[in-house]
């Protein structure tokens, strides 16, 4: 059988009708229609590939009725150092934000899951790669202090790619004022949930990603201290396959479980449930 | 000692030398004191002139210098009793961390420092000053010994950052740095910690989460090292100079932040020309730091500690 004669579509034409109606999937490569993708929370239907989430579908994934009740959202970060690496920090910011449709690298609030109250946490990773700064610091201090204050276990979120830069030094101690409330929140004998998102590293994955009673990590996640780049050129040599992702860490006992993001709210009700006197 | 001399320093290290020679000479020639005091006066002067001037790069690259005291040269001229403890008990000893027990100013505390090497075996030995997950595993071991035994603790800082490593990851570097913040905060006893050289992010942190931090005047505390910073910003390593004026990580600029809570001034041409004026002021500095934390019990110095981090951060509330 000849194939078809087919008459190429007009090249403006193709675009319009691609975009938004079919997704191709970064794992099987399948074309799928993108509302299907959306409704399950940019997750492969056929092949599980986890595409990226931004807040706004965390929120709805894990709050119940996707409601979030959002604290200290007023905070606004400031350029401290003074800070241009050709064009000045505030600058960038104001981009990001732009460009993101959100404020800062975290949201922070009260909300339900699975009608139980908690205080709820999430990095935006498509601000500054989710990068940790003096606001994302105090926000995630006040989360930990607020939920101490309203016996409210915690749920945080991370996709970070660490500390940020542009606020130097002070950005390093965000995560000893962050740990420092996570320790104090812990003798309240409220649990913290932690969840490892793609991805979560440097001076997050070394603060407080790890300490949760309970950590989980999002399936394929990367997750580590140093990126993938410095420990190539520190130790000259390629790394294994599966090399820091969330397998990779809970085959060497950092999590506690791997999930696919659709199990997420439920796994994490029924440590709820147990921890949660 | 090998000396090293960097090129910028130079003119103070040559009269610091010609004062050696004038000292050996007027030990049989008293009529020479005279003189010896002149240049004594002209060097300190000479010193503190051009180090006001030192770039902040300059000041990275001497907070590196290779005849630096390190944490053991600092015990080993101001307490007494040293006793080093060693392994995290898990897996492993690791070198570039000591910890230990020891006497300071008469009373026992327990002390844990970043230790680099001299020489190439040495600093084999000791990684470079780059700990893996097991050295923040001892320190956290020692905390907690710290606080069982209402000892307090002293922490001297000194390394380029916690090592990145295949082996780091697979046994849980953040979560290793991590849990040391998290033991430092909850400790119920003194904590003084001192930056003596390089402050290299997490892995300082790690062993700095204190109720008073002292900063070595030429000592240095950054999120990320100039040459990491600029190879991220421009990917060009090369371009670390820009990099270390924008990161304000010198002694001057860590106190105005609220990141360190004094300085410790050097004698004249930097710690590492005289490493006994160095502990000496060092050991003034931390005594003094102890003092003022005498009067607060358990509770007080956590919730001292945690007010002093609290407080840290740049934002507005709108």
């Amino acid at each position: 059988m000849a194939w078809p004669d087919k008459t190429p579509p007009d090249a403006n034409e193709k675009r319009t009708l691609g975009k938004g109606v079919f997704r191709k999937c970064d794992g099987c490569g399948v074309t799928i229609p993108a509302d299907d993708m959306v409704r399950n929370f940019e997750v492969c239907p056929r092949c599980e590939q986890h595409h990226k989430l931004g807040s706004e579908g965390w929120q709805l994934l894990l709050c119940d009725d996707g409601i979030l009740d959002e604290w200290d959202e007023g905070l606004a970060p400031t350029d401290p150092l003074g800070f241009s690496d050709g064009r000045p920090y505030l600058e960038r910011i104001q981009t990001s934000q732009k460009k993101s449709g959100v404020r800062e690298g975290i949201q922070v609030g009260r909300a339900h899951l699975e009608g139980r109250p908690f205080a709820y946490g999430c990095f935006n990773f498509g601000f500054m790669g989710g990068s940790m700064g003096s606001v994302v610091g105090e926000k995630i201090t006040r989360l930990f202090e607020r939920g101490a204050a309203e016996r409210l276990p915690v749920v945080l979120l991370q996709a970070s790619g660490g500390a940020r830069m542009q606020e130097g030094i002070l950005s390093l101690m965000q995560m000893a004022k962050s740990v420092a409330a996570l320790e104090r929140f812990r003798a309240t004998r409220l649990p913290f949930v932690s969840c490892l998102l793609h991805p979560t590293t440097g001076g997050v994955a070394a603060s407080f990603a790890f300490l949760g009673d309970v950590n989980v990590a999002e399936s394929k996640a990367l997750i580590g201290f140093a990126g993938p780049r410095v420990i190539e050129s520190t130790i000259r040599q390629k790394l294994p396959r599966g090399f820091q992702r969330a397998e990779f860490l809970l085959e060497h006992g950092m999590v506690d479980m791997v999930c696919s993001r659709l199990e997420m709210k439920s796994r994490i009700a029924v440590v709820l449930g147990h921890l949660c006197a | 000692m090998a000396t090293l001399v960097l090129p910028f320093e130079k003119p103070v290290v040559e009269l610091l030398e010609r004062v050696q020679e004038l000292e050996a000479a007027a030990l049989g020639e008293p009529t020479l004191a005279p003189e010896l005091a002149a240049l004594r006066v002209e060097t300190e002067k000479v010193a503190r002139e051009l180090f006001a001037t030192l770039s902040p790069i300059q000041k990275v690259q001497l907070s590196r210098h290779a005849n630096r005291p390190y944490t053991l040269d600092y015990i080993g001229r101001f307490v007494d009793q040293w006793i080093e403890l060693k392994g995290d008990r898990r897996f492993a000893e690791d070198e570039s961390i000591v910890a230990g027990l020891g006497r300071f100013d008469g009373r026992s505390v327990v002390i844990v420092g970043h230790q680099k090497g001299r020489g190439t075996k040495d600093n084999v030995k000791r990684n470079f000053g780059m700990p893996n997950p097991e050295g923040y595993r001892k320190a956290i071991r020692l905390f907690e010994m710290a606080d069982r035994f209402g000892l307090p603790i002293l922490t001297f800082i000194d390394t380029p950052g916690a090592y990145p490593g295949i082996g780091a990851e697979e046994r849980g570097q953040s979560e290793a740095i991590g849990a040391s913040i998290a033991a430092m905060a909850r400790a119920r006893v003194p904590i003084i910690a001192s930056v003596i050289g390089e402050g290299g992010s997490g892995g300082a942190l790690a062993l700095g989460v204190a109720n008073r931090v002292l900063v070595l005047e030429l000592g240095c505390y950054s999120v990320i090292s100039p040459e990491g910073c600029a190879a991220i910003l421009w990917k060009d390593g090369t371009r670390a100079e820009e990099a270390a004026e924008q990161l304000k990580l010198t002694s001057a600029d860590l106190l105005r932040l609220g990141v360190v809570d004094a300085i410790v001034d050097e004698p004249p041409g930097g710690a590492h020309q005289d490493h006994d004026a160095a502990a000496a002021k060092l050991c003034a500095a931390i005594r003094l730091a102890l003092a003022e934390l005498a009067p607060l019990d358990g509770a007080a110095l956590v919730d001292d500690r945690y007010r002093r981090f609290r407080r840290i951060g740049s934002f507005v509330e709108g």
